[in-house]
């Protein structure tokens, strides 16, 4: 490339890694300071009750839609093959291991970042900028737990009873869809599909999901709460805590699959 | 008249590398108000956040009703905010709230203990003293840019504190609503006998509302002095604020 050497593409990459390091080691502090605060008197209690409704109620219709429609399409497509195998009857097993394992939680967390994320990154931004968070400073309020302890802790309640709604749904989906080239009753899919599942498989797929809503929480926090000046802030806010969100579910995703791994829960 | 509410000594404050603050000095006495004028970007607004502790300065001291800000722990800090009221520049309504809630945020978040009829009261007098009685039930969004300066003086009166901050309280207004403002700016210290800091670059609102003038100029109080007396100034700095 003309007019870039070797030596400014270096420095342009350095530069780069310096600012991703730096947000990163913001973050840290940012989700350490939830910890340290979300126990300390004063508790804010209903603000904590209130976004919780809203953040359940926000988000249901759209991740119990996709949920259902994912039970549906994931049976409908591994049906051709399973016949090819001749394992028709081995579907509601697998599907419900896919869907409780991996495909519910990820998938709800996903659209959850998409709505919740987004959402809370452009209201504490835009309260950033219209210096809402300041003059809840001065009237006696600590913003950081008004605003960010109870949305992140409502995150974290609410994602794992979202996907646990999910799961049921996506399990009815696919239910339906089974009933599409064979009739099963309700009963028979459901004890299939319970017979293959252990508690080990509901325990750490449960347990992420609470790691799941913490970075969605805190994220969309992080990047509303240190919105720089004026409005064009607070779209970047809402887009980069959807887009940062969705990379941590996979990357917590992968850390909670390695550490189930080493714990050989599966035998 | 000589008593001091607030006092600042040698306040200094950098972003960067762009210092905002430069050892400035500034006292504001019991009952008198008092302008801070300054160019766009002069600091006036990091100015009053260091004074009611949203922003903390690199050097110098600040003393409001006797205390020093700078070493006070956070419950210590309510305590004094509650007496000191802050018109932000952008009002800073909350706006997913009503007016009424937005009113009754630092009356319940101050913990005192009131009855609803009594909030109740208190709201609608901090209301009535606006005359905007009639928007309690209305949504900051729905409200005009003066309506909306007036429901946050509302705000700032509703714990009828000893000392305003008035964060350019004109600006962006029309001549009309700003002769409003600058008229209950001027009511509300004779009604509660509040002592003022009025920031600003407005000068019909300098003219009309204080008794005694300090000018910000590159981070440090330039001058101090009355209206008039700083409109005859020769001096170069000064003479285009008023021209
Ligand atoms: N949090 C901050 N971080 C970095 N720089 C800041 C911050 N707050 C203010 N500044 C800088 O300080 C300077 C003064 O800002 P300030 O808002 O006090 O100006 P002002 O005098 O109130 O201007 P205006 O009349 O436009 O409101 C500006 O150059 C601004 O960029
Ligand atoms: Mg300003």
């Amino acid at each position: 490339m003309p007019g870039l050497s070797k030596w400014n593409a270096v420095m342009i990459i350095s530069k780069n890694s310096g600012v991703f390091l730096q947000e990163i080691g913001e973050l840290s502090r940012f989700a350490a300071r939830f910890w340290r605060e979300w126990l300390r008197p004063r508790y804010e209690f209903r603000e904590f009750i209130r976004q919780c409704f809203v953040i359940g109620y926000k988000s249901l219709p759209l991740t119990g839609l996709t949920a259902f429609i994912m039970g549906l399409v994931l049976t409908m497509q591994l049906h051709p093959s399973m016949i090819y195998y001749g394992v028709e009857s081995l579907i509601p097993s697998m599907v419900g291991i896919a869907i409780v394992r991996e495909v519910g939680p990820v998938l709800t967390a996903l659209i959850f970042a998409g709505k919740i994320g987004s959402s809370i990154g452009a209201e504490l931004g835009s309260m950033k900028v219209t210096e809402q968070i300041d003059a809840m400073e001065v009237s006696g309020t600590n913003p950081f737990k008004y605003l960010v302890v109870t949305r992140t802790a409502a995150s974290m309640v609410m994602l794992p009873i979202l996907v646990i709604i999910s799961d049921s749904i996506s399990l009815y989906g696919s239910y339906l869809g089974n009933n599409i080239y064979e009739r099963t009753t309700f009963i028979l899919f459901f004890r299939q599909v319970f017979d293959s599942l252990v508690v080990a498989d509901i325990i750490p797929a449960v347990i992420k999901t609470f790691f799941f809503g913490f970075a969605v929480g805190i994220i969309g926090c992080f990047k509303g709460y240190f919105t720089d000046k004026g409005t064009e802030g607070v779209g970047r806010a809402a887009n980069s805590a959807v887009v940062v969100s969705s990379v941590m579910i996979f990357i917590l995703d992968l850390v909670v699959v390695q550490i189930t791994d080493l714990m050989n829960l599966y035998d | 008249m000589n008593e001091s509410v607030i006092s600042i000594r040698g306040l200094s404050k950098t972003f960067g590398t762009n210092r905002v603050l430069d050892h400035f000095d500034l006292v504001l006495h019991r009952g008198e108000n008092l302008a801070v004028l300054g160019k766009s970007g002069s600091g006036k607004s990091v100015l009053i956040k260091c004074i009611i502790g949203l922003i903390r300065p690199d050097e110098g001291n600040i003393e409001v009703l006797g205390q020093n800000m700078l070493n006070l722990n956070r419950e210590e800090l309510d305590d004094i905010r509650v007496k000191i009221g802050f018109l932000f520049q952008s009002n800073a309504l909350y706006d997913s709230m009503t007016v009424r809630d937005n009113l009754e945020f630092p009356l319940r978040r101050h913990s005192f203990r009131l009855a609803p009829a009594e909030v109740n009261h208190m709201v609608m007098e901090a209301l009535r003293n606006v005359g905007l009685e009639h928007a309690v039930d209305m949504m900051p969004a729905e409200l005009s840019g003066g309506m909306r300066k007036r429901i946050a003086l509302a705000r700032t009166l509703i714990l009828k504190p000893e000392i305003i901050l008035y964060d350019e309280p004109t600006t962006g207004l029309d001549p009309i609503t700003s002769l409003e403002i600058i008229n209950l700016i001027n009511a509300i210290r004779g009604k509660f006998g509040t002592s003022s800091l009025i920031i600003t670059h407005d000068l019909k609102c300098v003219k009309l509302t204080a008794d005694r003038i300090a000018m910000l100029i590159d981070g440090h109080c330039h001058v101090t002095g009355d209206f008039e007396g700083l409109r005859s100034s020769s001096d170069e700095r000064i003479s285009p604020f008023f021209s």
